[in-house]
């Protein structure tokens, strides 16, 4: 065990950590961050994704030591400190871009590396970006039209509103 | 996963040092590697990280106008910095999804040498060198069947040299489940000849396609593609059998011909 | 203009904010004070007798609490089987026992043979890597075919076969479909596979065994669709630990698709473990743990028959499949291919005879049972299969070939059985011909040529059974439970209320749109209803949700018991304003006597229900509460007309979806946002079907895809965005909403119509292709391709 430390939605915090503690477990186990979810164990299904320096991760496939000093983001973070969802997570309430919710934090936090990289993303680049999330209750057709909604676009003209 | 003990050298020299102990293992992006540990399918005793190591990172050109990519850079960096060989980027840019671009890196991909990844066609393809801290290999000895390389034991990819082709185009037709090459192809036109390499077709890993180089040296063109190659060799699974990806490998030569343009 | 409260709105949905925020309560966000972690050493061989099982070395282990084996349950109940099915000579199926750890044999990959329990996860796992397991390795049986034939090794070496009952319905039919089959114009016989599926929501399954020494009960933490199914099923069957000493709590469900139904052996072993060492027990399974341990879905071989006369009118339908079980049968494993799939064959047409024969076989496999539709897939994609190759073989229009077989008159009487109460299938196609812009298609079809690409389009109909089920019926049937609902509504003092519901919520929203109901009923703002559901210790003991019930069933159970509220408020209000109880009226929050301008406030009424000064107390008693269960009179019949238009790359031989058009009959609809939701859902999950999911085991009964890496989930670059309508409604005339419930229908619904949409481009490249199993691969394509 040996301790680490890194900033966690803007507050530096710390735990003890093995070798093999992934970051995903250390968010969820140590620290008590458990909106970051784990649904698969081969790197695919991105319900576990988070910020790290700036970037989306999958926080199942990285070692908590390897976070050390990182500035991480999760989906406890996204929302202001008064409750006030950001944009991408009201536009996933106003457009039904979730069921279960399971996947939803990792999709919450792909989207916003995507819209960081690209303010207005085309349908076809929104679907592409998300290859690395799996959602298995809206057939994406929700998620996807939030994300575009998120971004300004509109998306009064697509199909069954 | 079991149990190890994980450090993160600064240099490359620090780096050589604690893999020359006993059961200690490269880790790079983790993105094969960390899912492998979880399956417990390997046990190394010590995870040596390259991301703490500078003077692995970035793309750069030298002066013989060769794209020299740092052995721990990751895609995602690739995709946005090697503009100058617009083919390597763009691959780099479709392996995985954007998390594991933002993690895996080139160095860990080739070392690996998984028989259906996407950037050994490339290096293949383009003659690149693989430089370690001992030596620089041309590719054309780099590769040697399915996650088998020339690598030594504790031996760092520490850059990889890309020779700027006149015209070149990567064609990926994915595993549906895995988005893993199901067949990748990259075209590499130079001035003294044309270079293919296939991924994700054989069983012996990536491969120089041999008679669509003499083919496409000769005449440039889709239409000079030669037949599908024999599909003795090639892998067979519940994606496609081997005819079905020797057939790809024709096709998807002939699409990265044409788009070569 | 779409109301903005109440039925038919859609609001924005409550659960949404805590699962946006990462605040939301999923069973492995739950850790006990205390709790150790379980392990299971799971046979990675198919088919084994279990010679020795040593656990020496690894009890030695750092950590190590215990290990249990088989036979620390050799006096432990098995898994109960929840349906028996009699088969066409009246005999029962044969039962095989279902112990939760191996006896003396595994019988499929996954078979937990040992449970280590240890302060971690890791420390557990790493002590099961050192148990010794000398197993005896047998033939596996993984064809079904081959499974049936004489001499093959027996999966249970106590049944006289692998066959668990070999169902004719209707048995008495059998003779007049020969002889139609005889007498027809024109048969098409079409041989095709469903093929095994794996759910796959998002969530693993979890389960917490917590005991309580000083109570002596126990709380066992699941991710259920159905805690209370859950208490039954494992208190009295597995455990022996009466209702009133056992809590089930499932608390948020990341997903089910029917997965989350059944009672697992994970769950009774964290509950029995619990006990024994006096501490929590928790079990997270990994993905690759629920690929080989969840049950499975489909996996039918089938060859179906279709019977025409001169006029194309549909005479007969004949079918006979082979259904998978697995190695063991999960709890409702027995009901999926035969009455969820032979009461079906009609579908939408008045084919007058119908004879389905099943074949229910043992393999060395994880266990099937219900996923997403559960049997009605599988005879929707039969039917309507081959009825588009009969549309081809006499050169009609598919659509035509069906609108002239459609049942037009309702309530119809089936061969199979089942009485339809409403529908409008003609309504349902109309709505489909309008969105999917049919008269496009030749446009669209020229622009892919243009481009090297084939276009196809495919069409087709289904109809489901819902809202299950009626007791009396489904108990005639075999089932050894009933399938009611239950709801209590609490009113508070100050005129909240709170809904106690036996549905569950894993997904569907209920916490958002049962609360639109109850405020369409009084009159007053959905935010003063709250839903109470997933704890066995606060819920009125209720059947869950499956089947597409919770509103047909359980929703009609919360009408019902709003309504004994409104009936004893209405006493209250009368005595309140002193008048008839006859007289006195509800309507938007207020009470108030017909006929004049008096009238009191709900809230008044609530709280003089709790302050009962001034109050009725000879005739009524205090306090606003009640509780009802609803046991339906049918099933609904929800229905629908799907159109799929692919591209098809002749070169690679890859499939896209372009369109995907969905017109649903769903009846009343309470919240559209949501239904929406549902039906894309289901189509989602369809086409993964259709195009890309496929869970395949070798001849030694290894499963090939076993993760992520090879069983291919659908992504969102997989689908296009989906066309939905649900304008043709004929609401259900036996359930107080009209409903006929909207979950499975997606599911249901789209794999065959992009199975025709693949043939359809096919056969207009000039491919002589009449079909290709589902998943339609590109690999598979282009084999087809070839000839």
């Amino acid at each position: 065990m040996s301790q680490v430390t890194m900033t966690v939605n803007g507050k530096e915090m710390s735990g003890d950590a093995e070798g093999r503690t992934l970051l995903s477990q250390f968010l969820r186990d140590t620290l008590g961050l458990t909106g970051t979810h784990v649904g698969c164990d081969t790197s695919q299904c991105g319900a576990c994704v988070v910020h790290v320096n700036g970037q989306p991760v999958k926080s199942c496939t990285m070692l908590a030591m390897e976070a050390e000093g990182a500035d991480v983001a999760t989906i406890e973070g996204q929302a202001a400190p008064d409750g006030t969802l950001n944009t991408i997570q009201q536009a996933f309430q106003d457009h039904h871009g979730l069921q279960c919710g399971f996947c939803t934090p990792g999709m919450v936090m792909s989207a916003a590396a995507l819209l960081k990289e690209n303010p207005k993303p085309s349908e076809a680049e929104i679907r592409d970006y998300l290859e690395g999330n799996i959602c298995r209750c809206t057939g994406y057709h929700n998620i996807v039209k939030a994300i575009l909604a998120a971004s300004g676009q509109d998306v009064g003209s697509i199909a069954a509103e | 996963m079991y149990e190890f003990e994980f450090v993160k050298p600064g240099s490359v020299a620090d780096a050589v040092t604690a893999l020359g102990e006993e059961d200690a293992q490269v880790l790079g992006g983790g993105q094969t590697l960390i899912p492998t540990l979880k399956q417990r399918l390997a046990s190394p005793g010590k995870l040596v990280s390259l991301a703490g190591i500078a003077e692995m990172q970035g793309v750069s050109t030298d002066d013989a106008g060769r794209i020299c990519v740092g052995g721990g850079t990751v895609h995602a960096d690739v995709a946005a910095n090697a503009g100058g060989y617009p083919a390597l980027a763009g691959l780099a840019g479709n392996i995985g999804d954007p998390a594991v671009r933002a993690r895996g890196t080139i160095g860990g991909s080739l070392a690996n040498n998984d028989p259906s990844a996407c950037y050994p066609a490339a290096a293949l393809a383009s003659g690149a060198s693989i430089v370690t801290n001992a030596r620089e290999i041309a590719a054309d000895d780099y590769f040697q069947g399915m996650f088998t390389t020339a690598l030594d034991e504790g031996e760092i990819i520490t850059e990889v040299k890309f020779p700027v082709p006149e015209a070149a185009n990567y064609q990926k037709f994915e595993q549906p489940a895995s988005r893993f090459a199901l067949v990748g192809v990259f075209v590499a036109k130079y001035a003294d000849g044309v270079r293919v390499a296939v991924t994700g077709a054989s069983q012996e890993g990536v491969f120089r396609w041999r008679a669509a180089e003499a083919a496409l040296s000769a005449d440039f063109s889709a239409d000079a593609v030669p037949e599908a190659p024999a599909a003795d060799g090639m892998i067979s699974d519940l994606h496609g059998t081997a005819a079905y990806r020797a057939h790809l490998v024709a096709v998807l030569t002939r699409r990265a011909v044409a788009a070569c343009g | 203009m779409p109301k903005d409260h109440g039925i038919g709105a859609s609001p924005k949905r409550r659960e949404d904010i805590r699962f946006l925020t990462g605040a939301g309560n999923y069973t492995d966000d739950i850790n006990v004070n205390g709790q150790a972690y379980v392990h299971f050493l799971r046979s990675d061989v198919a088919h084994g007798r279990i010679n020795a099982v040593n656990t020496g070395a690894a009890a030695a282990m750092p950590g190590v609490v215990r290990i249990f084996t088989g036979a620390d349950f050799e006096g432990v109940g098995g898994l109960p089987c929840g349906w028996c099915v009699t088969d066409r000579h009246g005999e029962p199926m044969q039962e095989p026992a279902h112990p939760v750890l191996a006896q003396g044999k595994v019988r499929h990959v996954g078979d937990p043979i040992a449970a280590v329990v240890a302060e971690t996860a890791e420390q557990a796992r790493d002590a099961a890597e050192a148990i010794e397991v000398d197993i005896e390795e047998l033939p596996a049986v993984v064809d079904m075919k081959a499974a049936l034939a004489d001499g093959s090794t027996k999966v249970h070496d106590d049944l006289t076969s692998n066959l668990c009952y070999d169902w004719g319905f209707v048995e008495e039919n059998k003779d007049a479909v020969e002889q139609a089959m005889q007498d027809a114009a024109h048969v098409t016989t079409l041989e095709l596979v469903n093929n095994r599926l794996i759910a796959n929501p998002m969530e693993p399954r979890v389960a917490i065994g917590d005991y309580n020494r000083a109570t002596d009960e126990s709380t066992l933490y699941t991710t259920s669709q159905n805690p209370h199914v859950i208490r039954l099923l494992m208190g009295a069957f597995v455990l022996g630990i009466p209702e009133h000493k056992l809590r089930v709590i499932a608390p948020d469900v990341g997903g089910g698709f029917g997965t989350k139904i059944f009672h697992y052996g994970e769950e009774a072993f964290c509950t029995f473990a619990a006990k024994a060492i006096n501490r929590p027990v928790k079990w997270t399974a990994s993905r690759s743990e629920a690929f080989m341990s969840d049950a499975h879905g489909r996996d039918h071989v089938t060859r179906i028959e279709l019977a025409l006369d001169k006029d194309n009118n549909f005479t007969a339908v004949r079918t006979e499949t082979y259904a998978n079980m697995g190695a063991y049968l999960s709890t409702f494993a027995p009901s999926v291919p035969t009455w969820l799939h032979g009461t079906l064959m009609a579908g939408n047409y008045k084919t007058p005879v119908v004879y389905v024969n099943v074949k229910a076989v043992f393999t060395n496999t994880v266990p099937v049972d219900a996923y997403r539709g559960a049997g009605r897939p599988e005879a929707t994609f039969q039917l309507e299969r081959v009825i588009d190759k009969a549309a081809r073989e006499l050169g009609v229009d598919p659509i035509a070939l069906r609108r002239q077989n459609f049942i037009t008159e309702f309530p119809y009487a089936t061969p199979v059985a089942v009485e339809y109460d409403t529908g409008d299938y003609h309504g349902t196609m109309d709505a489909l011909e309008k969105i999917a812009d049919l008269s496009g298609f030749e446009a669209r079809r020229k622009e892919s040529e243009a481009r090297g690409k084939l276009r196809g389009l495919g069409v087709n109909c289904y109809i489901e059974a819902c809202g299950i089920a009626p007791s009396n019926l489904v108990g005639q049937l075999g089932a050894r439970a009933g399938l009611y609902e239950s709801a209590t509504v609490r009113v508070n003092a100050t005129g909240g209320l709170v809904v106690m519901t036996g549905s569950h919520s894993h997904g569907q929203g209920h916490e958002t749109s049962f609360p639109q109901v109850i405020a369409e009923m009084i009159g007053i703002d959905e935010s003063m209803v709250e839903i109470v559901h997933g704890d066995t210790a606060n819920t009125p003991m209720g059947m869950g949700t499956y089947g597409s019930r919770s509103l047909a069933v359980g929703g009609s159970a919360m009408v019902r018991a709003t309504e004994k509220i409104i009936n004893k408020a209405k006493k209250i209000a009368a005595h309140l304003m002193e008048a008839a109880e006859a007289d006195i009226e509800l309507k938007d929050g207020q009470f108030s006597v017909a006929g004049t301008d008096k009238s009191v406030a709900w809230g008044d009424v609530t709280l003089a229900a709790y302050v009962p000064h001034n109050y009725p107390l000879e005739d009524i008693e205090p306090g606003l509460e009640e509780t009802a269960f609803y046991d339906p009179a049918n099933f609904t019949y929800p229905s629908g007309a799907y159109c799929c238009e692919v591209e098809l790359d002749p070169e690679t031989g890859k499939v896209t979806i372009e369109r995907f058009s969905a017109a649903d009959d769903f009846g009343n609809i309470v919240n559209p946002m949501i239904v929406d939701g549902q039906v894309h859902g289901g189509i989602g999950q369809g086409i993964g079907q259709a195009l890309l999911e496929g869970c395949v085991y070798d001849e030694n009964g290894q499963l090939l895809s076993a993760s992520y890496m090879d069983y291919a989930m659908p992504r969102a670059d997989d689908v296009p965005f989906y066309n939905v309508d649900h304008s043709s409604q004929t609401p259900c005339t036996h359930n107080p909403l009209g409903v006929k419930g909207c979950g499975e229908a997606g599911a249901i619904g789209s794999p065959p119509s992009v199975v025709n949409a693949v043939i359809d481009a096919l056969q207009s490249g000039g491919h002589d292709v009449t079909h290709i199993d589902m998943p339609v691969s590109p690999g598979r394509v282009w084999a087809a391709m070839q000839g």
